[in-house]
């Protein structure tokens, strides 16, 4: 069972070496729209450091977004996901040795790439620490939410804006625990509180998003 | 032993085939006839589970197949129209992949071995997007060169884009599982040279003709 997963995961991350754009596309958006806004909103630094984290958060959002649409279409189309249907492992372990691929894949350079952003936006250190900490709690949950809207929206036409409708509303309390935790520390309360909650909804989401994902794909293979 | 009973399938609002009732056990050989469009592509992902029959049930071994999945698929190898590479992968690393998840070892030697047997052991080290159409089937079909020991093969077209070469090596890897006592089912549209007595033939024009007439 763990033999399959490393496979999953080795086949996934060599993919992704060997297409390395698409994992590059997603950082790039990352950067971008973060470092626009310090230049459309001025450099007043208290109100930087207001928004800094609602900003962060949001653009780390969008950019997992933007890649879920290549975490199971490809394998459809080219008929390996039948294939991981029919592997005789479960495919629960699987999909989760797939979610852990796209979480490094897009998740871990994001949570890398804040704290040097966070910079922009004249963010104290104990904020940085706090935003990624977040960020390394939050996206793995983004990841696993979103495989679960991308397995249920497999093969459907317009699949793209399904899977934001559908993601969103549950993407909305990450957002807001996350960006949360970076304020309350700016604010002096500590992020103690939010961090808890977060880990709440990873553990919860690690629990249940798999077997949500599993049996999403086994009914958009019908 | 893989048995159906009863099965119907149906797309959309058309029902393509019903009251399908067939049996194979341990060297035989089932071929689904049917004109294009009579359901049998639908019928071999029925046959491996991935889709549930609208009517019906299939049963191996004497239970039914939905039952004991993954077991089940240990028991099967499924190899569709689409070629299942991974167009960034190489041949070698695709077929590793395969027969990993298969539970199979995949060293590298092994896998060598197999591709060799459809004669694409130098593309090893190309990746699947520059291979043509022949060697991605040949090298899709390698697998079957690895499943000696999996009863239940089933294969969709197995021979469309190959040539007369790998038509015969694929022939024969049929008739040496069939004669090892394995059950193969496929479709194809051209006859099949292997242990004529071995072969039962499901003719899905037959069931539509069925259909129309009542």
């Amino acid at each position: 069972m763990i033999r399959a997963l490393g496979w999953v995961l080795r086949r996934d991350l060599l993919l992704a070496f060997r297409r390395r754009g698409d994992v590059v596309n997603a950082l790039v958006f990352f950067v971008i729209v973060v470092s626009l806004f310090p230049l459309g909103v001025g450099p007043e630094a208290s109100q930087l450091r207001n928004m800094a984290p609602g900003v962060l958060w949001v653009a780390a959002l969008l950019a997992c977004m933007l890649s879920l649409a290549r975490l199971f279409a490809p394998d459809h189309q080219d008929g390996t996901l039948e294939q991981m249907l029919l592997a005789g492992e479960p495919l629960v372990v699987l999909v989760a040795g797939k979610v852990i691929s796209h979480w490094l894949m897009s998740g871990l350079p994001l949570v890398l790439m804040a704290p040097l952003l966070g910079l922009q936006f004249d963010l104290p250190g104990d904020a940085l620490a706090v935003l990624c900490v977040s960020l390394l709690i939050g996206t793995p949950v983004l990841s696993l939410i979103g495989a679960v809207g991308a397995a249920l929206t497999l093969g459907v036409r317009g699949s793209g804006v399904l899977v934001a409708l559908l993601v969103l509303p549950l993407y909305v309390p990450v957002l807001i625990f996350g960006a949360g935790a970076v304020g309350a520390v700016a604010a002096g309360t500590g992020a103690e509180a939010h961090l808890l909650l977060l880990g709440g909804f990873l553990a919860l989401s690690v629990v249940l998003a798999p077997w949500a994902c599993a049996a999403a794909l086994r009914i958009a293979m019908e | 032993m893989l048995e159906a009973r009863r099965l119907e399938c149906t797309r959309g609002e058309r029902r393509l085939f019903s009251e399908l009732n067939f049996r194979i056990g341990s060297g035989q050989l089932l071929r689904v006839a049917g004109a294009n469009g009579s359901g049998k592509t639908s019928l071999l992902r029925i046959i491996c589970g991935l889709v549930a029959p609208s009517a019906g049930e299939l049963r191996w071994r004497g239970k039914p197949i939905r039952s004991e999945r993954e077991e089940y698929s240990r028991n099967l190898v499924f190899i569709g129209h689409l070629n299942a590479l991974k167009d960034d992968l190489t041949a070698l690393e695709n077929l590793q992949v395969t027969a990993a998840l298969a539970g199979m070892s995949a060293e590298a030697a092994r896998m060598l071995g197999a591709l060799d047997t459809f004669g694409v052991a130098h593309c090893a080290e190309l990746p699947a997007k520059v291979l043509s159409q022949g060697q991605r089937r040949r090298a899709a079909l390698a697998r079957l060169a690895l499943s000696a020991a999996v009863p239940l093969w089933i294969l969709d077209e197995p021979f469309s884009a190959l040539d007369v070469k790998a038509v015969a090596e694929l022939e024969h890897l049929l008739a040496a599982h069939i004669t090892s006592g394995g059950m193969v089912i496929l479709t194809t549209h051209q006859e099949v040279q292997v242990v004529a007595h071995a072969v039962v033939r499901v003719d899905l024009d037959l069931h539509t003709a069925a259909l129309l007439a009542a």
